[in-house]
């Protein structure tokens, strides 16, 4: 490979603009009258980011998202580790979030606007509900595997037990915990989104429903691509934290 | 140059010879996997300050016996008495070299090495200053920034063999050690080996499939059976030191101690 081509970030730019430019072409040859190009998209996000209306829309919609992220983090590695560490929190917890995980859960959607209403309470809950089963079962599957040669070396060094998890198991855990962070973001960012649509119509969401009832399809998909873009930075700064705190090695050598 | 002229001669291995005590003792001890009968009945000792290999046929209860000495394994039978204190855990006196290193693939060498002092809660300069001694020891220095995933196997063993060595413990356990490294590195870690058993006085039970390598190595080759292990032979090679590597593997006494071993064990072959 050229070496242009060989550096990571050129080639995410290619598959980048390969995908904008066949957008642009599938916009410019109208597939669908619903379906604006690119360029239209664009000029429609400048407008909705200069009247300031995707600003408020987005903090509207990140507010319910990352208190229900971090929530969703801390609960659900905090549990995770539990039913990794300790037998009688798997035998209870296991099937519980296996069921969770495999429920389509945007059916209980419903059931949460019952018990908390339709405000911010409801937005997290969904987030929540979204994102903690993956984030669960990913961090009890990494505790488990700890490979046993590093817990017989800790336990032949004294490792106290805090020690062990705080030096070996959470360590060698990470890169499962942050690949089920990761899938619970983009679970949490599909709660977000559907709670906006189904609860109340505000945030991004709001955009979305707005635009697609006036019909003004190139502001609506501005909205789209706004929030498919927060998530990927959102995943972008997990995988920063992963590198700098838990798995220097990583960085040493890409 | 006779043995009795080579070892006057030298006062550290005249030294050496003449310090008998027992550093670990294992009577009658026996384990038992689910369907699998590893060791039956095992019974050493191994002298303080020497170097104490164990040879035997693949499976024969090697790396058990390692385990139950160091108080990660629960012997089903017996004790083990290490420096006079029954073993019922792992102790501050004992470090493992672990066969497949078992080092933190996401800590640097220096860390890698300090971590059982980290675990002591030795302060970080402290024990990074103990870490350097002993990585220049075993010839890694220039690496300590390095991670395990850029170092070569052999380069991984002698971390794992620093880490051990910086607890400062009394009995170094090691399982298999040079078994993934090349020749070349074998000799020059044998080496390193005899030169830190002369000069850091500690206890060493090393684990080896190689014959040559027991007998250069150990004051004491202790031979097992085949599965149940059994201790089946003690073999004390008196080999003189002070000749140079390639002198002693043409000395008689090694090349008749190795022959020796090799007609025992390959009745085990036939
Ligand atoms: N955790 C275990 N569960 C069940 N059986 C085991 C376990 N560990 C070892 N064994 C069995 O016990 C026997 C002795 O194993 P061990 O690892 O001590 O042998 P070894 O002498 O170290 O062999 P090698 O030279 O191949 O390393 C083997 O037959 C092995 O299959
Ligand atoms: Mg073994």
């Amino acid at each position: 490979m050229p070496p242009l081509l060989s550096h990571p970030l050129a080639l995410r730019f290619v598959s980048f603009g390969a995908v904008l430019a066949l957008w642009e072409y599938a916009g410019r040859a109208g597939v669908n009258a619903v379906f604006p190009s690119v360029s239209e998209t664009a000029l429609a996000w400048i407008a909705l980011a200069a009247d300031g209306s995707l600003g408020k829309a987005l903090a509207v919609t990140l507010t319910p998202l990352v208190i229900g992220v971090v929530v969703s983090a801390l609960a659900g590695i905090g549990i995770g580790l539990l039913m990794g560490l300790s037998r009688r929190a798997e035998w209870l917890g296991v099937p519980f979030f296996i069921v969770l995980q495999a429920a389509p859960l945007a059916a209980i959607i419903p059931m949460l606007i019952l018990a908390y209403g339709i405000g911010l309470a409801t937005k997290v809950a969904v987030v929540c509900v979204m994102a903690v089963p993956v984030i669960v079962l990913n961090s009890y599957k990494a505790v488990r595997h700890t490979p046993g040669s590093l817990l017989e070396m800790g336990q032949s060094f004294l490792a106290t037990r805090p020690q062990m998890i705080a030096k070996v198991m959470l360590p060698s855990a990470s890169p499962v915990i942050f690949a089920g962070l990761r899938l619970g973001v983009a679970a949490g960012f599909i709660g977000a989104i559907l709670a906006e649509l189904l609860i109340s119509p505000t945030g991004i969401g709001d955009l979305i429903t707005y635009h697609q009832s006036v019909a003004d399809y190139p502001r609506m998909y501005a909205a789209i691509v706004t929030i498919i873009v927060m998530s990927l930075v959102f995943l972008e700064v997990l995988g920063k934290i992963e590198v700098s705190v838990f798995r220097p090695e990583k960085r040493a050598s890409p | 140059m006779s043995t009795i002229a080579s070892l006057t001669a030298s006062p550290p291995i005249a030294d050496r010879r003449a310090e008998p005590s027992t550093a670990v003792a294992v009577r009658a001890v026996s384990k038992a996997y689910p369907g699998v009968e590893a060791l039956r009945e095992v019974s050493l000792d191994c002298p303080a300050g020497r170097l104490t290999t164990l040879l035997g046929p693949s499976g024969c209860g090697k790396t058990t016996l390692l385990k139950i000495i160091a108080g990660l394994i629960k012997a089903d039978a017996g004790t083990v008495e290490v420096l006079g204190r029954t073993v019922c855990g792992p102790g501050p006196e004992r470090a493992f070299v672990f066969q497949d290193f078992a080092l933190l693939p996401w800590a640097n060498v220096v860390r890698n090495v300090a971590f059982g002092l980290e675990l002591r809660d030795v302060p970080k300069s402290e024990r990074e200053a103990v870490a350097a001694h002993y990585i220049a020891e075993v010839g890694l220095k220039g690496f300590e920034t390095k991670y395990p995933h850029e170092l070569s196997g052999g380069m991984r063993q002698r971390v794992g063999l620093a880490r051990a060595l910086a607890v400062k413990a009394d009995v170094l356990l090691m399982d298999e050690p040079f078994s993934a490294v090349d020749e070349q590195t074998r000799r020059k870690f044998q080496e390193d080996l005899l030169r830190l058993v002369a000069q850091e006085r500690k206890t060493f039970l090393f684990v080896t499939h190689s014959i040559e390598e027991a007998v250069y190595l150990s004051d004491r080759i202790v031979l097992l059976s085949r599965r149940p292990g059994r201790i089946w032979k003690v073999i004390e090679p008196d080999l003189p030191r002070t000749l140079s590597p390639d002198q002693i593997r043409r000395e008689p006494v090694y090349l008749d101690t190795v022959e020796a071993i090799w007609q025992n064990l390959r009745q085990y072959v036939e």
